[in-house]
Order: C-alpha cells, then sequence, then structure tokens
C-alpha cells in the first residue's frame, strides 16, 4: 500500500487556489463518497482481499488483496473531482478545491470502511456472508487491533482520495511520469507468472530471479528502481508513438500499402516465432485464447455483421468437438471408424453447415428478441441431446467421448500435452477466419449483411433474399464455430457434454462486444484481454488468482463498457460513428468548410440547369 | 394491347377496414403515372401491394401478363419493380455509395467463394457494381459524389436523403419505378429540381414511372396521366386538366359545398 503512496506525485505542488475550498458540489459528494463505502464493503465481503492475499506484489508492503481495495478510493478521488468541460465555455483552472473533494470523498469511504469493520467485529453473519470472518477483520486492520485499524483505512482512504483528485492538478508531465511508472509497475507485478515464463524462454532467469522475491512480488528495492527506469522510458518517449500513428495514417497510395505490409509481416513473424520461446503455461494460455478468437471471429461475423443476436452459438462448438470425437476417437461408442483429423474437418464443415441451416430455419424468420430466445433455447437442446439417456448409446452421455488422438501430421502430432503445437493449428484456423472475416466484409454478401442489420424490411425491398443471406451468415458462423470445437477436443483429447454450457455462447458474446463489435481487430483484442488475462470459462488466464471472481468482473465490465463505450475497445469506424452520431455530425460540419465553398458552386450550377430543364418540361 | 402493369379488382381488407376495393389500374411501358387523393385514401398500401410487402386479399397484379402475387419483395424487385418509401428509408450507417451498391444485389451473383478467392468474375462484378453506382449517382449532379460517397447516409441533409433513396431504386435497374411522395418535405426550389429529374428519369434512363404526390405542380408538370384515389376507391382518372376539374374530386378534397347538403 504504501509503494503506491511513494510514487504518487508530491500533491499540492503548484495549486493555483480560485475558489473557496467550502464552494464544493454536496450531493455529488454523498453520492460519490457513499459509492466509495459500498464498493469497499462489496468487495471485502466477496472475499476478495482475504481470497487475493498470498499474492504479493510488492515483497513486504502490497499484495494483490490489498489492492483489490485500494484502487477503489483512488480511482473514485480522480472520478470526483473531474469536472465537466464545456467546449466554449471556460472552466475554473483546477486547485485544491478539487484536492479537498477527494479527501472528503475518501474520508466518507473510509469511514464506510471504518463502520463496516466494528459491524464485523460485533456481529457475526458468518451463515448468509460466508466472508464474515475474523479473518477478514484480521486482515483488514494489519493484525494490529481494531481501533488501529479503523483509524488506519480513514487516514489511507483520504490520502488515496486526495491522490487520486491531485491528478487533476498537477502538471501533465509529472501526470504522464508517475501514471507510467505506477501502472508500469503494477503490471510487472501483477504478471509475473507471464514475464517469469518468457524471461525463461529467452535464457533472462538471473533477471526475473533478482526482480522478483521468493515467494513472489517484486523486491522494494527493485520497485523503485523499476518505477524510476518505467519514469525514465516514459519522457525519453514522449510523443514518439503518436508522432509515428500519424505518420502511418498520413501515408497515401502504394507507400501506405508498404507500409502495412511491413506491419503484418513484423506481426506475422511475431506470432510465428514467439511461442517457440514460451513454456508450456504460456502457450497453452496462448491456444486457449485462439479457441476462443476463432469462435468469437464467427459470432463477429452472425452478430457483428448480420445483427443476429445468436445466444446459442455454443451449439456448433459441440458439434464440431462431437463429431471430431466420434469420427478420430477408438472410443466412440457406437461408431468409431478412427478417421484422420484432415478428414476428419471436411465432415464436420459438412455436418455443421447443415446442423447451422436445421437450427437457422426456423430460426431465422424471427427477429430481435425472439430470435436470441429461441437460439438461447436451441443451444441448450444441443448440449442436453449429447447429455441425454436416449443418445447415450452413441455420444456416451454425461461421461462423454475419451481417448480423442491428437493430429498426426507425419513428421508430428499435435495435441494436449504439447500446447505449443496446439497453438500453431489454432494460429492456422484464425488467420483462416480473419481471412474469411475480412473478405465477406466487403463483398456483396457483406454489403447485404449490414443492410439487413440496419433495415431488414427495406433490405428486402431492395432485392435482397434475407432468409437466404441470413442463413448464410448463420452457417458461416457455424463452420467457424465447428473448428473451435474440432480443435478444442484434439488438444484435450476428450468430449463432455459439459465443455459446452449457455456460458460459453455468453463469454463470446461479452469478448465480441467489449472487444468492438464488427471489427476484426476488436475481437482480436477483446478474446486477449477476456480470455488471456481474466481467462475463459474454464481456462484460466493470465490473473489465474481472480479464477472465483471472473463472471462478476466480466459482469462489471459489461456493464461498465455499455456505459461507457458501447462501441467496444477498438471499435470499427461505424460503429463509432452510430454510437456517437452527434459527435460525428459536429465533426462533418466542422470539416466541412473546404467542401461547403465547392458545393455552393455546384449548388448554383444544378439550380440553374434544373429550372431550365423544368420550364422544358413544363412547356411539354 | 398489353399493359406493363395491370391490377384487377384489388381489395385489401385489414380486420373490417377496406384499405382497397376493387381498384382496377394500368401503366403502360414509358408512362409517367400520378396517384393522388386525401389521406387514407389508400395509395401507400397500393404500392404495398405492388411490392409484395402486403398480401391483398382479393384481385390480382399482373406484371407483363402474369401475376406477380404471392412473390416475395426480393422477387419483385427482381422482377424489375422498384420503389422509395414516403418515410425516408435508408441504411443511415452505410456509406452513401454502399447504400448504392447493395441495392443492385438481385443483379449480380458472387457469393461466398468468389469473395473468398478473389475470383476474376468476382473482382469484375464488384468493379461494375461500383462503376453503375457512381453512374447512378453522377444522376443527381454533385450532390452526392465525391467526398459524399464514402460519408454514411445520416450525414446528409433531408433533400439528399430523397435524392439517395430515388437513386438506390435507380440501381435495382428496375422497368417500373414507385415513387411515394419524392418531394414531400422539400422546399420550391429543390422540389423544382426533382420535377425536372423525375422527367428525365424516363426520357434518359426509360423507367415508366408511378408517382404519389400531394404537390399539385409537380403533378401537373410530370404526369401523363392522374388517377385519384378515395376510400380505397378510384373515382377518377385522366389528364391532370381533366381530374383537377372533376367535381368528385374536388369533393373528395375540399368536401361538399353548403347547398348541396341542404
Amino acid at each position: 500500500m504504501s509503494a503506491t503512496m511513494t510514487s504518487s506525485p508530491g500533491a499540492t505542488s503548484g495549486v493555483i487556489s480560485t475558489a473557496p475550498i467550502t464552494d464544493q458540489d454536496w450531493r455529488k459528494l454523498g453520492k460519490w463518497g457513499g459509492l466509495c463505502a459500498l464498493a469497499l464493503v462489496l468487495v471485502s465481503l466477496i472475499g476478495m482481499p482475504v481470497g487475493l492475499d498470498r499474492r504479493i506484489l510488492i515483497h513486504p508492503v502490497l499484495s494483490l488483496g490489498y489492492l483489490s481495495l485500494l484502487w477503489i478510493p483512488l480511482v473514485l478521488g480522480f472520478v470526483v473531482s473531474k469536472r465537466i468541460e464545456l467546449e466554449g465555455v471556460e472552466s475554473p483552472e483546477p486547485g485544491s478545491r478539487d484536492l479537498v473533494a477527494g479527501a472528503l470523498m475518501g474520508l466518507a469511504g473510509g469511514i464506510g470502511m471504518a463502520l463496516f469493520m466494528v459491524c464485523l467485529n460485533i456481529f457475526d453473519l458468518r451463515d448468509p456472508l460466508v466472508n464474515w470472518s475474523p479473518k477478514l477483520l484480521e486482515l483488514l486492520n494489519y493484525g494490529r487491533g481494531l481501533s488501529f485499524g479503523v483509524v488506519a483505512w480513514i487516514i489511507t482512504c483520504c490520502v488515496l482520495g486526495l491522490v487520486g483528485s491531485s491528478i487533476h492538478v498537477v502538471p501533465a508531465a509529472v501526470r504522464r511520469v508517475v501514471s507510467y511508472a505506477t501502472f508500469g509497475l503494477l503490471s510487472i507485478a501483477v504478471l509475473e507468472g507471464a514475464i517469469a515464463d518468457l524471461s525463461e524462454g529467452f535464457g533472462l532467469e538471473f533477471l526475473t530471479d533478482a526482480i522478483y522475491a521468493k515467494r513472489g512480488g517484486i523486491t522494494l528495492v527493485w520497485s523503485i528502481v523499476l518505477a524510476a527506469l518505467i519514469g525514465v522510458i516514459s519522457v525519453l518517449t514522449k510523443g514518439k508513438f503518436k508522432a509515428a500513428k500519424a505518420n502511418y495514417s498520413e501515408l497515401q497510395g502504394p507507400e501506405r500499402k508498404r507500409a502495412s505490409r511491413v506491419l503484418f509481416l513484423v506481426v506475422a513473424l511475431l506470432t510465428l516465432v514467439l511461442p517457440l520461446f514460451l513454456g508450456t503455461i504460456m502457450n497453452e494460455l496462448l491456444a486457449n485464447v485462439g479457441l476462443f478468437l476463432l469462435l468469437a471471429l464467427g459470432l463477429n461475423i452472425v452478430v457483428g455483421l448480420a445483427g443476429i443476436l445468436d445466444l446459442g452459438y455454443v451449439a456448433f462448438f459441440a458439434v464440431g468437438g462431437y463429431t471430431t470425437a466420434v469420427l478420430t476417437s477408438a472410443d466412440s461408442p457406437f461408431f468409431a471408424p478412427e478417421m484422420h483429423f484432415a478428414v476428419t474437418l471436411v465432415i464436420v464443415v459438412v455436418f455443421a453447415g447443415l446442423v447451422g441451416l436445421v437450427i437457422g430455419a426456423p430460426v431465422i424468420r424471427m427477429r430481435g428478441d425472439y430470435l436470441a430466445i429461441v437460439t438461447l433455447g436451441f443451444g441448450e437442446i444441443i448440449r442436453l441431446l449429447f447429455m441425454s439417456d436416449w443418445l447415450k448409446p452413441y455420444f456416451g452421455g454425461a461421461q462423454g467421448i475419451t481417448n480423442v488422438p491428437g493430429v498426426d501430421l507425419g513428421f508430428a502430432t499435435i495435441k494436449g500435452t504439447d500446447p505449443r503445437s496446439v497453438f500453431y493449428l489454432v494460429l492456422v484456423f484464425c488467420a483462416l477466419a480473419i481471412y474469411v472475416s475480412w473478405r465477406l466484409q466487403a463483398s456483396r454478401l457483406g454489403r447485404a449483411w449490414m443492410a439487413i442489420r440496419e433495415d431488414e424490411k427495406v433490405a428486402e425491398a431492395m432485392g435482397i433474399n434475407t432468409v437466404n443471406a441470413k442463413l448464410l451468415a448463420f452457417v458461416v458462423g457455424a463452420v467457424l464455430a465447428s473448428f473451435s470445437g474440432a480443435i478444442l477436443v484434439a488438444k484435450v483429447g476428450s468430449v463432455f457434454p459439459n465443455s459446452f454450457m449457455i456460458l460459453v455462447s455468453i463469454i463470446i458474446l461479452v469478448v465480441v462486444i467489449v472487444g468492438g463489435m464488427g471489427n476484426i481487430a476488436g475481437v482480436l483484442v477483446g478474446s486477449f484481454v477476456l480470455i488471456g488475462i481474466l481467462g475463459g470459462p474454464r481456462q484460466p488466464g493470465l490473473l489465474h488468482e481472480f479464477q472465483s471472481f471472473k463472471l462478476l468482473i466480466y459482469g462489471a465490465l459489461l456493464v461498465f463498457m455499455m456505459l461507457q463505450r458501447p462501441e467496444g475497445l477498438v471499435p470499427s469506424a461505424r460503429r463509432s460513428q452510430e454510437l456517437h452520431q452527434e459527435e460525428f455530425l459536429q465533426d462533418v460540419w466542422l470539416k466541412g468548410d473546404a467542401h461547403e465553398a465547392d458545393e455552393q458552386v455546384a449548388e448554383v450550377h444544378t439550380e440553374e440547369n434544373g429550372d431550365s430543364k423544368g420550364q422544358q418540361e413544363g412547356g411539354a | 394491347m398489353s399493359h406493363l402493369m395491370e391490377i384487377r379488382d384489388l381489395k385489401i381488407t385489414f380486420g373490417g377496414l377496406d384499405a382497397l376495393s376493387g381498384l382496377n389500374f394500368h401503366v403502360n411501358e414509358g408512362e409517367i403515372v400520378s396517384v393522388i387523393g386525401p389521406n387514407g385514401a389508400g395509395k401507400t398500401t397500393f404500392f404495398n401491394a405492388i411490392t409484395g410487402l402486403v398480401d391483398p386479399t382479393e384481385g390480382d397484379i399482373l406484371l407483363d401478363g402474369e401475376s406477380i402475387l404471392g412473390l416475395d419483395p426480393y422477387q419483385v424487385t427482381g422482377l424489375g419493380i422498384a420503389r422509395t418509401f414516403q418515410n425516408v428509408r435508408l441504411f443511415p450507417n452505410m456509406t452513401v455509395l454502399e447504400n448504392i451498391m447493395v441495392a443492385q444485389h438481385c443483379r449480380t451473383s458472387q457469393l461466398v467463394f468468389g469473395a473468398l478467392l478473389q475470383t476474376a468474375a468476382f473482382k469484375k462484378e464488384e468493379q461494375e457494381i461500383q462503376e453503375r453506382a457512381k453512374e447512378v449517382l453522377a444522376f443527381f449532379g454533385s450532390r452526392l459524389v465525391g467526398y459524399r460517397y464514402d460519408q454514411p447516409a445520416f450525414v446528409l441533409s433531408y433533400a439528399n436523403r430523397r435524392r439517395l433513396e430515388i437513386a438506390r431504386a435507380m440501381a435495382t435497374q428496375p422497368r417500373l419505378m414507385l415513387l411515394d411522395e419524392p418531394v414531400a418535405g422539400m422546399n420550391p426550389m429543390e422540389t423544382a429540381e426533382l420535377t425536372a429529374l423525375i422527367g428525365r428519369l424516363r426520357s434518359e434512363w426509360g423507367f415508366t414511372i408511378v408517382m404519389i404526390e400531394h404537390d399539385m405542380r409537380v403533378v401537373r408538370d410530370v404526369s401523363d396521366r392522374v388517377v385519384v384515389l378515395d376510400h380505397g376507391v378510384p373515382i377518377a382518372q385522366g389528364s391532370y386538366d381533366e381530374v383537377s376539374t372533376n367535381p368528385d374530386v374536388i369533393e373528395a378534397y375540399l368536401g361538399r359545398p353548403a347547398e348541396d347538403q341542404v
């Protein structure tokens, strides 16, 4: 905890006081203070501090458990002292008034926390609230008694609120250095496993051995060194990235093409070479990200392009998985031809396409919410069919099908015990899926899907066979999902109906929405952030400590994104235009000056022509 | 002689309400026919019936002597009937050019594999789609060209949206074009311009046009024939001059003179 404070700026330096500090928006303060207290209590009660306390970030002082609480007053302090800046209206200089606001907000949060600790001490609500434990109380008061804890929390929250609000006050350069140093240091601490794995691959163990303490966490000395290092780097690179980006977007024609090609080659080379240096865990993680990326790309075609909200997408994942298992496994209960994976894939495509048609045909005539609910139903039906006693002789019921062999390539075998090979297999299919999405997007069919998403009735009146077009989207999505299922089964070596819970559909949808619907890059980023960092429905991510809080974080993230950035992390240009129409119109209007002059000239011409033509017609 | 489109005894009932009852109507190749009538006369329902959005209760609709009854809207468009909507219904988040390109769907054929393999046929078709789209947009002078191509349709002004909708209908390469109040909400200058354009749609592009319109100056200037609907029944047809002096029409619009009611 003290680490965040040491790296905080010299809070009140250079403050220009403009308004009296008592001139506060008390309502706003009350609201955010209450929110802060509520968030602190909630996070404590769901067990995050206790559960994550063993994960140490900075060796003796800060654990992930404490961090899960401490960020709240810091961030809310930043938020509460933020002012709405209106264009053309002079807003008052940020000053001590804002600092007081942040501190007061923190104070409210701290008092809430203190009351909670007192309650913890007096009452015993362990029955409904499992984490209402003396252990939590002990953790919260740092093992030094209630009174110490109460005072400590009030002061800590107050200071953190102050620090959060001071972000607005300090000069931009300081803000930049401090925020980079803090975030950089925290990332290095949190991603310890990944970094250790990576440095081991490059033969740099001695570095990680030095930086990280034995029981985990950066040592205090190194954390100061690293923070300073990152700070220096941030000063040195200031503006470089932006300049490079601007340079790139200014390039035109063949030069732009060449630059894009170089960029593509670098990224491709990196994805090909990097896994060679990564350990088993990281490769496993990448393979999982790839599997979900494949699913998300497929769903992106269905939801993002054609606008069909399919909540039963997991059905096709299951069909791909089961088809592969039945055709390749020697233990398949009814029919075991033990085919090669490559042959199986062809049959998987046909099968998934057929199932897509069969499910799609009745569903596709519905719209909006109704369609979502019916697909939800079909997704469950498929899983329950595989689990049923009725089909047990064919698919093994709840026991599933085991002993699925890996992919035999002649010179090597791709299987789960060698996640690197699985990653390369997934990579091939992801590349294929990206190519398919990219090409279809800019084709006759892609335009038809977009038109259907915009206005289905008009699309039909403009000559688009909407039923066929939607079915095609469904089938393309189904085929991509079935690839993912096939690879999953070959990787895991078995298939069970419980791998295809409804949660999978929902998580893929969240990946698409959070990443940026309708945008390939968005889906890529979405699957890396959600599946890679937080983890999939059963697959651990980089932050495997959060395993038990994963769904909560998913939900919170989804709510936050819907409120603050509905177009996703990396939105498609079209969607951000759609969701920020007013801003876009304003931009067009501001940029329109150059065009306007031309337009007026042109308008005069056409009007003259129009009038004379009109008279001719009238005369005739 | 055969008409381009003929409608026989068309009757459409919504619940107990007769939107159209016993409508007989025809259009010849190359004609511009205006359909006028007071609000609720059944004009838009008439268009919806032709384009397959509403199923008639009785009667028949013939295009070139063949019935198009029971076809889906996209099939009707494929046979060469395009329409615009009374309340402009573009694809607002698609660009101006894409709005026109997508309307050529029924005249083109490439599907998944052409796009994936980037076949020569696919590239050629894309090229043609784009050229045709630009050709169609060029019809409206400088209003929808150049930098406008890549702007989303929601950016356009009201009059430009109306123009774009007509362009979209043109892009489906129809024989018969149904315009639902093409100049509604436009100022006199824009109205005059569009009136001229409607004339050119026939003379340059060879479309036959059926138009619903309330602006009598436009109706007078462009139409060969005017059909007046009231309560789902045609009460008069003929040239503008004949219709505009017809006592039934005047009554439908203005009501009966006071002395007759006594």
